[in-house]
């Protein structure tokens, strides 16, 4: 049997006093995937920001167990070090540090930086100031070469695939993939096109409706319904716990 | 190597002066009021003390004391001991900087110099000038008189590295007159401690298409007070001048001043200053100022003031830096010395050198 890497036990999490997350409940075994889906604006990116601790996102019932021990009284780098990483929506722009100064710091292999930032198709960006100028597919892909380069044992991934063109959408599911077989590395991911889905094998899948989690089920399953039915379906779902 | 002796070139070393002379073209060493060391090993430059240069060029009586004069200012001071005289001949083109080194190390020492400076047509060079006090002196006193003369198409990089005590005040005062297409670059980099330093070099732009360009790196900590303006007066046709600083608070104050004065047409002027204050304590105050005379001209500034940005905090921290890593980072970044014009024979050597101090000092 495989072990657990994250449990979530009755977390309720509240951001600027409103109560955002009721009562969830999951687990993410070692070395598997687990795909999150849910309508905008239900609660998805809140969990990945609570399971970093993020300023701002307040637990107020429950717990986050990562290899066993609680982590919700840890900082941000705390957990980070722990081995939970995070590819960001929007990252912010900060200047006079690259690209590259943070893969330095991430990694002390020079080849594999250069490996990957060519493989991400990321070179001509790794002398620019961090984020500034980056189109919505260089974010995606240079966030993917930071959080890899980080070498997390949990990756949380939130819409890697939004405004990305196929065949980027192809080399970053490529190099994903190849990531979390090596490493054996357990992932959240929250998507909505699904075609991440293509590149990776997800064990289990999960819906999430006004912050509640409804259903744990089949990935390939859900996400086949919500796409025909949309996530009105859902709520009168057999699964629905 | 004795101790002392070592101690010194590490101090020399701060303010990017070379004691093997390696990649250097000409060196001075001013200590206290004694010359130590004055060798060119370029042709092209004459390199040697004010006063003796004065002694021996009567034609220099022309220059001493007339770039304050054309800016319409009196000349600061009287009793002047030592200070540099460099002329690099026409059409020169020197790739290796010139250096020179003002350093303080007595107590209680009053130095001032007048240093002069004359480029001739056609030529280009750079100069690295450091300016340090040893830990020894205590409460003394810098005073540098400065003028640069910069003739027809010729090109001047001037790069100043200050590394004072927390007790020393320094008044650098200069002036450059800079001719027909000719270009003066002035970079200034104060990251250490210091108690005072209050200096408005000013950059007389007299010929057609002439070129300024201020950058500053300014560093306040807690007790040093800071008063930096850099101005052009833009005298000639089509002329242009760029003034940008970086300047951070950390509990100290830091006063940046910007003066862009247009007295003829189609010139071209900007000023840029960015602050950043590191704790509630410390101030910032920028004081930009445009001026013109005529319609045609393109001229603007931007300022910009805050604090370090929370946001840019965590996401360092979700990568795993800690939040001293992650500030100390976003700090270095903001003091990028990519805002310099650095010749590329210096810019890892300037770039290594204020990356240490800001790494020392947070």
């Amino acid at each position: 049997m495989k072990e657990e890497i994250l449990r979530i036990e009755n977390l309720s999490a509240e951001v600027s006093s409103q109560k955002i997350l009721k009562n969830i409940n999951l687990t993410i075994e070692e070395n598997s995937i687990v795909v999150l889906f849910g309508p905008n604006g239900s609660g998805k990116s809140t969990l990945i920001h609570t399971i970093m601790g993020f300023n701002g996102y307040k637990i107020i019932e429950g717990d986050i167990f990562f290899k066993g021990k609680s982590i919700k009284d840890l900082s941000t780098e705390k957990r980070a070090q722990l081995g939970i990483g995070v590819m960001f929506q929007r990252p912010p722009k900060i200047k006079g540090i690259s690209l590259k100064d943070i893969a330095y710091f991430l990694s002390s292999q020079e080849e594999e930086i250069q490996d990957l930032s060519q493989r991400l198709n990321l070179k001509g960006l790794l002398h620019r100031d961090l984020n500034y100028d980056f189109s919505g597919g260089e974010i995606k892909r240079s966030e993917l070469f930071q959080v890899i380069l980080q070498k997390p044992k949990l990756l949380l991934l939130d819409e890697p695939e939004s405004g990305v063109d196929l065949e980027n959408i192809s080399i970053m599911g490529g190099v994903l993939s190849d990531y979390l077989k090596e490493y054996k590395v357990s992932s959240l991911i929250i998507t909505h096109t699904g075609y991440i889905l293509d590149y990776i094998k997800a064990e289990k899948g999960c819906v999430m409706i006004d912050g509640e989690l409804i259903c744990v089920g089949h990935p390939q399953e859900i996400f086949e319904s919500i796409r025909r039915f949309g996530y009105e379906r859902c709520k009168e779902c057999q699964w629905r716990k | 190597m004795p101790m002392e002796k070592m101690k010194f070139q590490e101090e020399l070393i701060k303010v990017g002066f070379n004691s093997q002379e390696k990649e250097r073209s000409a060196s001075f060493l001013q200590e206290d009021d004694k010359v130590k060391l004055v060798r060119s090993i370029a042709s092209d430059i004459e390199i040697t003390s004010t006063q003796k240069a004065l002694k021996k060029y009567s034609w220099l009586k022309k220059y001493y004391k007339k770039a304050f004069k054309e800016a319409g200012k009196g000349f600061p001071g009287d009793t002047y001991e030592g200070g540099y005289f460099i002329w690099v001949k026409e059409n020169a083109q020197i790739f290796f900087p010139i250096q020179t080194c003002l350093f303080l190390k007595k107590n209680r020492f009053s130095q001032k110099v007048h240093n002069l400076v004359i480029v001739e047509e056609g030529a280009q060079v750079y100069l690295i000038t450091g300016c340090g006090a040893s830990p020894q002196s205590f409460e003394s006193y810098h005073l540098g008189v400065s003028e640069f003369f910069i003739k027809k198409g010729a090109y001047l990089n001037f790069t100043m590295i200050h590394n004072w005590q927390n007790s020393t005040v320094v008044d650098p005062k200069s002036v450059a007159v800079v001719e027909e297409g000719a270009v003066f670059v002035s970079n200034y980099i104060c990251l250490s401690p210091v108690k005072r330093v209050t200096m408005y070099p000013e950059a007389l732009l007299v010929g057609e298409k002439a070129k300024a360009r201020f950058t500053s790196l300014l560093f306040a900590h807690p007790d040093s007070f800071l008063d930096i303006g850099s101005k052009v007066v833009l005298k000639a046709f089509s002329t242009s001048a760029e003034v940008i600083s970086r300047a951070i608070s950390n509990k100290g104050e830091v006063i940046v001043r910007g003066h862009l004065r247009s007295e003829s047409s189609q010139v071209k002027a900007h000023l840029e200053c960015q602050g950043l204050m590191l704790s509630e304590k410390g101030r910032i105050w920028a004081v930009p100022q445009l001026e013109t005379f005529y319609q045609d001209v393109d001229m603007s500034h931007e300022a910009a003031i805050g604090k370090i940005s929370k946001e840019e905090i965590e996401y360092l921290c979700s990568r795993t830096l800690s939040r001293e890593e992650a500030k100390s980072i976003i700090v270095r970044g903001f003091m990028n010395t990519d805002i310099l014009f650095l010749p590329q024979v210096l810019k890892s050597e300037v770039e290594r050198l204020t990356q240490e101090v800001i790494k020392s000092g947070l």
